[in-house]
């Protein structure tokens, strides 16, 4: 166990993490902390890494260098108390689809070692968190996605973890069964539960988090706030779309100086100003855009003259 | 105790599985078996065979060859189906393997399926075996033995088929390669002692043909045949290489 006189705020303190896949490293020396009690953010497109990070992080997959301490559990001597302290919610719904609601919750809370007389309870106290309760006895097979995401969620609380990973949480959810279960993050992290989602949604990554860590190739390129990592390319954003038929973007520090900018653009241009958002601040930063289908490279990005040059 | 209760918590699942599925179970434990009965034990008009220095029926000499190979296909098919579909397409062992249990646990947990559907296919056959040939077949308890060890290794086979194979039609393809030769080749319906010596060396190397000896020596009870314990100490190492596979799998997450 390290000093928890140490750095006792931390529940994940990663160092030097590295994954390799053959040749290709997954991961390439990430560093990473995240304070007790916080909502936090990995964001970034498929391919990036984010799965591989929280695999690691949750002890499903070993890695090759680097340290992970997890409540203050090395994953690596001890795993088993480092499990104690996480539940973990996985991108695709990884409940027994032979089983009922009920038996998957049952099976979850004896994986977890609960006293026999505390699992009935517990279960019956988070299905009603969550309303689940009339759905006992359905087969998991035959709930719609939304549904069963919430039983994954049941099954991952049912132990009561100091910190709770989702690995994107919101893939192939409709809108509202997205709303509900950001409503539901919400409620267990006021409660101070801490959460770690993975996302290549920039919506969900700003309107959710406290903390947003954007990570590409295997590699953290920026972290901080959502409204820290949005003031980094500017905090005024002008998008103007003319004749060369291609969306520009231009960062500035006020909007004094937006409006200035605008002036001298001819009235072919169809302009708007705004604040700067995170997927401004991601695209800056990576040249990339995350999209529903994950890695899109931007045309132009250098034509646009959107670097931070336009900050003054 | 905390290990008993962590096999017990991953068997558990596997039983309840086993409750919602009571008429497959029984209708695929049952058919094959009986019908490979029909098929050598009747239809064929086989003539006794020599046993040690006794003749017996050629049904009471296939019975204990059918509960062998039963114990395999029982244990094995039921383990590795149910763990290949849990690790591939549920991907519900991956929740199992992020939660506080340890590795031997969880090897031996899964393995209480297989157990306990080729103790009940085995059982079956000896009970239609009994009443189809009750003068030379009898219950021992070094048959239960037998079985008890048989079933936990198939099982543990059944394992590391199901943490090796990475599709579906992968775990076909090893049933085709190694399993249903065993079923056919491994003294099940004929005596391997008749066979030559390098094909008994050869067969030998397969735990189906110690498992077909052992069974044929405890249910036929004859003195002149006595039962081949180095034959169960062979079964047994087999169930321990298996069991150490199958940690080595999980522990290095080949999973």
């Amino acid at each position: 166990m390290v000093d928890s006189a140490e750095e006792p705020e931390y529940i994940i303190d990663v160092r030097g993490l590295v994954k390799k896949f053959g040749e290709k490293n997954a991961l390439n020396g990430i560093d990473l902390k995240v304070r007790k009690g916080e909502l936090f953010a990995f964001l970034g497109p498929n391919g990036a890494g984010k799965t591989t990070a929280v695999r690691a992080m949750s002890t499903l997959t070993g890695f090759d260098e680097g340290t992970i301490i997890i409540g203050g559990h090395d994953v690596v001597k001890e795993p088993k108390e480092a499990k104690y302290c996480i539940g973990v919610i996985q991108q695709h719904i990884s409940l027994d689809k032979d089983l009922t609601v009920w038996e998957n919750m049952m099976a979850h809370a004896m994986y977890q070692q609960l006293p026999k007389e505390e699992r009935k309870k517990r279960i019956d106290e988070l299905s009603e968190y969550i309303g689940l309760g009339e759905y006992y006895k359905s087969k998991v097979s035959s709930l719609s996605g939304g549904w069963q995401k919430r039983v994954a969620i049941v099954c991952a609380l049912v132990h009561r973890p100091q910190l709770l990973f989702l690995d994107e949480p919101t893939v192939g959810l409709d809108i509202q069964a997205r709303r509900g279960l950001w409503d539901l993050l919400r409620r267990l992290n006021d409660d101070g539960m801490t959460i770690f989602l993975t996302t290549h949604y920039i919506e969900e990554a700003e309107s959710l988090c406290h903390h947003v860590c954007f990570i590409e190739k295997g590699k953290i390129i920026a972290e901080g706030t959502p409204e820290e990592l949005a003031s980094k390319v500017g905090k005024v954003t002008v998008e103007y779309f003319g004749p060369d038929r291609k969306t520009q973007y231009r960062y500035f520090g006020d909007k004094a100086e937006a409006n200035a900018f605008v002036a001298g653009l001819g009235e072919e241009y169809n302009v708007t100003i705004r604040g700067t958002n995170l997927e401004d601040a991601f695209v800056e930063m990576t040249g990339n855009k995350i999209g529903d289908n994950g890695f899109m490279t931007v045309d132009g990005k250098k034509s646009s003259g959107s670097s931070m040059g336009g900050k003054h | 105790m905390s290990f008993f209760r962590e096999v017990y918590s991953v068997a558990w699942a596997d039983f309840r599985f086993l409750r919602h599925n009571i008429p497959n179970v029984m209708i695929s434990s049952v058919m094959s078996p009986v019908l490979y009965m029909i098929a050598f034990g009747f239809c064929l008009n086989m003539t006794d065979i020599e046993v040690g220095d006794t003749t017996v029926p050629y049904l009471a000499f296939m019975i204990p060859g059918i509960i062998a190979m039963s114990s395999l296909t029982g244990s094995f098919s039921s383990t590795s189906t149910r763990m290949n579909v849990q690790r591939l397409y549920y991907r519900s062992f991956d929740e199992m393997m992020m939660c506080p249990l340890s590795n031997s646990s969880i090897v031996i947990g899964k393995a209480m399926l297989g157990m306990f559907r080729g103790l009940f296919s085995c059982m079956l056959m000896f009970l239609i075996g009994f009443a189809l040939a009750n003068d030379s077949i009898h219950l021992t308890p070094l048959f239960v033995v037998t079985l008890l060890c048989c079933t936990f290794t198939f099982s543990l086979l059944g394992e590391t088929c199901a943490l090796m194979v990475n599709s579906h039609a992968g775990m076909a393809t090893f049933s085709s390669l190694v399993i249903t030769p065993m079923t056919f080749l491994c003294g099940t319906f004929f005596n391997v002692a008749n066979l030559p010596d390098w094909a008994q060396g050869v067969l030998y190397i397969l735990p189906l043909t110690e498992a077909s000896s052992c069974f044929r020596a405890a249910i036929l009870d004859i003195s002149s045949f006595p039962y081949p314990f180095w034959a169960l100490g062979v079964i047994i190492a087999f169930g321990i290489a298996f069991f150490l596979i199958d940690m080595y799998l999980l522990k290095n997450r080949k999973v």
